[in-house]
């Protein structure tokens, strides 16, 4: 009897590892050895043309020499900072005023959502029109009530701000996560609340926002991720211009590997912009216990098998 | 006659609270429709300028209406650049994409959700961490290996990856057969049914909707993604649309001196072009999408 039952279970890990197995051989070669080899290559010079050279930290050392990489860290904190915060605080308040059982909730949370479908090149064409000086809309309608619009995206000062802009506009899919946060959120809570005697905005920050702060860790931690990752709205709309005011850290990337083919040079980079992302995703993490509210027992159990 | 006062009172009371309400309620529909023109202008501006002629989309302050309506934008804009092939290459990347994400996805998934063998939660965690790992970080050795292998210029770096399991697609799939009674599997079981009959005739037809939404999703990504092109194709024959547009556009700094560069009027009829399908999926298939986003956070 027990061997029987031995050979089912042997059965049963064949299979498993069968299924598993595109996964494997995809996780050695889109992560694994892609990870083992930019760790290598970070201390090598290498062009492609030529074999390459160990040079040990020296590419460290240059990219942190490089005033480029300073100014493109600084750019990419800036969306991270203003950026993040914005979407989010746009998309939780769509998702608020969504959530208070108007009519025609549908029709209003797919129009809100639509934009985030349009291809990033799409909107970078549609939107270096919109923010067109001399002829976009937005500056005609700034006009309209007297007000001198800048320049945009040929402004040092605004071009960051006009790619904010663009992923406000873009943020249908965080008031999406917002918004079946919202429907998570027992209602006898509220009743609860209301029997007590606690108007609407005590019931928004004793309730409604202790409850949705798991939703909030969750998209501030891939939106950080995301803000780290711009780059085509950059390549598009401004070239890392003007005057290297929209250059990112994967814009950065990207030139010293695709343009200058510096390879090992890339991948030192490559391998800071890793540990940056990972060192805000972890501190994220760390910090989580201090605001992040969870009910025991109602999550998380889920989790585990069966 | 003091009844008399309290019911009134009452009365009253009833018909201020229903006149509150009622002002509540409109002041949310002037902020969310307000807030929808602000979502859909820049459709409805994408709309008219593909239809306006080049000297209209100069003029100062804009028009709201192209006049006259300019129908032939799109076919002077197919005969000044290849578009038609940006598209075929579109499609197959986005087909091939579909197929591999939906067959990959669901087979690795079915052992996280179902099967016993030693080390699975190791492994799993090992999956959701790949989900943290954005692809840029990976793009440089990628492009050594993929150079190694001759695929540079070939369509191939822009769809075999999907063949291979999406961390993202695996967690929800895994969601999606945990939800799935044991009964029907051990009734497969006793007639003697195979681990991988279980998977694609018992399992598989059970979570059409959650390969719906991968279908979905893969799609929405293949056909927008734009960084993966760009380094890995080079000739005009070879680009999907996302970076074929992109080389239509003059180069930032450089305005209208670029080689290839279109007038913009079609530059918009491509991008209205290019949205299109898109919008007509999520016309159809709305929940998919909605039910995507809340089970995964998958931003698209």
């Amino acid at each position: 009897m027990e061997g029987k039952s031995r050979t089912i279970q042997s059965k049963e890990r064949r299979a498993a590892y069968l299924f598993l197995l595109p996964w494997i051989i995809g996780f050695f070669i889109f992560y694994f050895i892609p990870i083992l080899i930019a760790t290598a290559l970070g201390f090598y010079e290498y062009s492609i043309l030529n074999p390459p050279r160990f040079v040990g930290l020296a590419n460290f050392v240059d990219v942190f020499k490089d005033s480029l990489f300073w100014t493109s860290l600084s750019n990419s904190f800036y969306m991270v900072y203003i950026g993040v915060p914005l979407q989010i605080l746009a998309g939780l308040s769509v998702a608020l005023l969504l959530n208070m059982k108007v009519k025609g909730l549908a029709y209003y949370r797919a129009i809100y959502y639509l934009p985030a479908i349009v291809p990033m090149v799409a909107s970078a064409i549609l939107w270096l029109w919109m923010f067109n000086p001399q002829f976009g809309y937005i500056n005609a309608a700034l006009s309209f009530i007297g007000i001198q619009g800048p320049e945009w995206l040929g402004s040092t000062v605004w071009a960051k701000p006009a790619f904010i802009m663009m992923r406000v506009w873009a943020a249908g899919a965080t008031m999406i996560i917002y918004l079946a946060g919202l429907k998570n959120i027992p209602v006898q809570f509220y009743e609860a609340a209301e029997l007590d005697g606690a108007n609407s905005f005590q019931k928004f920050l004793r309730i409604t926002l202790p409850l949705l702060t798991p939703t909030l860790f969750f998209t501030s931690l891939t939106g950080v991720i995301f803000a780290f990752q711009i780059f085509t709205q950059a390549y598009i709309m401004t070239g890392g211009g003007p005057v290297d005011s929209t250059m990112f850290l994967v814009y950065y990337l990207y030139d010293s590997a695709f343009v200058y083919f510096k390879m090992g040079y890339a991948c030192a980079i490559t391998l800071i912009l890793f540990f940056i992302i990972l060192a805000f995703s972890l501190f994220q993490v760390k910090i989580a216990p201090l605001w992040v509210h969870y009910e025991v027992g109602r999550r998380g159990d889920k989790w585990q098998k069966k | 006659m003091a009844e008399k006062i309290e019911t009134e009172d009452k009365f009253d009371w009833k018909k201020r609270k229903r006149r509150r309400e009622l002002i509540r309620k409109s002041l949310i529909h002037t902020v969310l429709v307000a807030g929808s023109l602000f979502f859909i202008f820049p459709f409805f501006w994408l709309l008219v300028g593909s239809f306006k002629s080049e000297v209209q989309l100069s003029l100062f302050p804009p028009t709201l209406i192209p006049i006259p309506i300019r129908w032939e934008n799109f076919p002077e804009m197919f005969a000044q650049c290849p578009f038609l092939t940006f598209l075929k290459n579109s499609v197959i990347i986005s087909v091939l994409n579909i197929l591999g994400a939906v067959l990959s996805c669901s087979l690795i998934a079915y052992p996280f959700a179902r099967l016993r063998w030693p080390g699975r939660d190791v492994v799993f965690v090992a999956v959701l961490a790949t989900m943290m790992i954005p692809f840029q970080i990976t793009a440089v050795p990628l492009f050594l290996i993929f150079r190694k292998m001759g695929w540079i210029d070939t369509l191939y770096p822009l769809w075999v990856r999907a063949w291979f399991g999406l961390p993202f697609f695996i967690f929800l799939l895994r969601q999606f057969y945990m939800s799935i009674p044991y009964e029907l599997e051990d009734a497969a079981k006793i007639d003697g049914c195979s681990y991988f009959g279980i998977y694609w005739r018992i399992m598989l037809p059970l979570v059409k909707p959650a390969l719906a939404v991968i279908a979905i999703f893969r799609f929405m990504f293949s056909w927008n993604d734009f960084f993966h092109p760009l380094i890995f194709i080079q000739s005009i024959e070879k680009m999907p649309l996302a970076l074929g547009l992109q080389t239509l556009l003059p180069r930032p700094g450089q305005i209208a001196t670029t080689p290839g560069a279109i007038s913009f009027n079609y530059m918009l009829g491509a991008a209205l072009l290019m949205t299109f399908p898109l919008v007509i999926v999520f016309f159809f298939a709305q929940k998919y999408f909605i039910q995507g986003i809340t089970l995964t956070g998958i931003k698209g």
